[in-house]
């Protein structure tokens, strides 16, 4: 048996994301499960998936969207607050006294090649990701019509991102809705 | 510091806010378009560094957006673009989870969601070709980024071993 759930007050919210905040290094969204789920006992993971759709269906940094909802729903507007306060307040001064240290060395050929290096395995990191969520669409025709018509928009022929989410989006959602109607 | 400029970063990373489908990394190619080949605020190693400093910070990958307004204006900029990137959106999840119990179960959501999966992809994809391009000016990092991808594909390797050995390699190989 899982033990039972937990109601977490302001102070436990800011402490959990907090956590995360410093320990979420390139992807938040399996450490926020853990915490959320297995470690504090917040949410079942039938609760947490549904949480974690809602996060990614809806524009924005899809933690901050949770971190925004769970703390809504167990302390209201505060909570809301205390879990973004305590999920942005270490890596804002962690970035912020890296930046300056960049700005500061940035002439040094030495931290150019090293960042050099960073990038391109960074850009190597987010493409890969790219692949293993294309990997797990299921399979149908219009999925990757969608997939690569909006990859050619913006990576190709660069256009606007306003404009091709005003045109992809209606098609997909249409196309999606279609589906539904045809096998529900 | 400039009063018209930083309330150009508010105003755009707002509107990038509610653009954010799927999360921050869709919004790479433009913000790229923008600030590199729009305005020249910064080079194309100066935003694809930026983009690496921020994954391999701890903490949201909206970091990103930081570091760029950081670089455009200093720290009122930073704080700037941060704050316009998560108000919109904060706003509207807030909005969404009151009138959630009405909707939750809607075709409608269900819909979007499915709908905007495949757009979110085509949106990854394109944010992480147009990062090999403005990251590797060279044929050694086409390579390295090229290693990359395999090895971020397999399961169990913290990609934080992966940074840290990029920037072992670009520090030695002299990139």
């Amino acid at each position: 048996m899982n033990p039972p759930l937990v109601q977490p007050d302001r102070r436990a919210l800011f402490a959990g994301f907090f956590k995360i905040g410093i320990t979420a290094f390139g992807g938040v969204l399996p450490l926020v499960r853990r915490m959320m789920v297995d470690e504090r006992r917040w949410v079942d993971d039938r609760d947490f998936t549904e949480l974690l759709g809602l996060g990614q269906a809806l524009p924005g940094p899809n933690v901050m969207n949770i971190a925004i909802t769970i703390g809504m729903r167990f302390q209201g507007v505060p909570g809301a607050l205390c879990a973004v306060a305590g999920l942005m307040l270490a890596p804002m001064v962690i970035i912020l006294t890296l930046a300056m240290l960049y700005d500061h060395y940035s002439y040094s050929p030495t931290l150019k090649s090293t960042l050099a290096g960073l990038a391109s395995v960074a850009a190597g990191l987010l493409l890969a990701m790219g692949i293993r969520l294309g990997l797990r669409l299921p399979r149908s025709s219009w999925r990757y019509v969608v997939a690569a018509l909006t990859f050619v928009a913006v990576a190709v022929l660069r256009l606007p991102l306003i404009a091709v989410l005003a045109a992809m989006t209606p098609l997909a959602v249409a196309c999606a809705w279609r589906e539904m109607k045809a096998a529900p | 510091m400039n009063g018209a400029l930083l309330l150009t970063l508010a105003w755009r990373f707002a509107l990038y806010s509610l653009m954010a489908v799927g999360g921050v990394n869709a919004l790479v190619p433009e913000i790229h378009r923008q600030v590199v080949e729009l305005d020249g605020w910064m080079s194309n190693a100066e935003f694809s560094s930026l983009f690496a400093i921020a994954q391999a910070a701890p903490g949201p990958n909206m970091l990103f957006v930081t570091l760029i307004g950081w670089k455009v204006a200093g720290l009122p900029g930073a704080l700037v673009a941060t704050t316009g990137m998560c108000l919109p959106s904060s706003l509207l999840t807030y909005t969404v989870v009151r009138l959630r119990d009405r909707y939750s179960q809607s075709q409608a959501r269900r819909a979007i969601e499915r709908g905007l999966a495949p757009v979110t992809i085509g949106l990854t994809l394109g944010s992480g070709w147009l990062l090999l391009n403005a990251a590797n000016a060279h044929v050694s990092g086409w390579l390295l980024s090229a290693a990359t991808v395999p090895l971020a594909l397999r399961r169990g390797i913290n990609p934080l071993w992966l940074l840290a050995a990029g920037a072992l390699i670009g520090w030695l190989a002299g990139f």
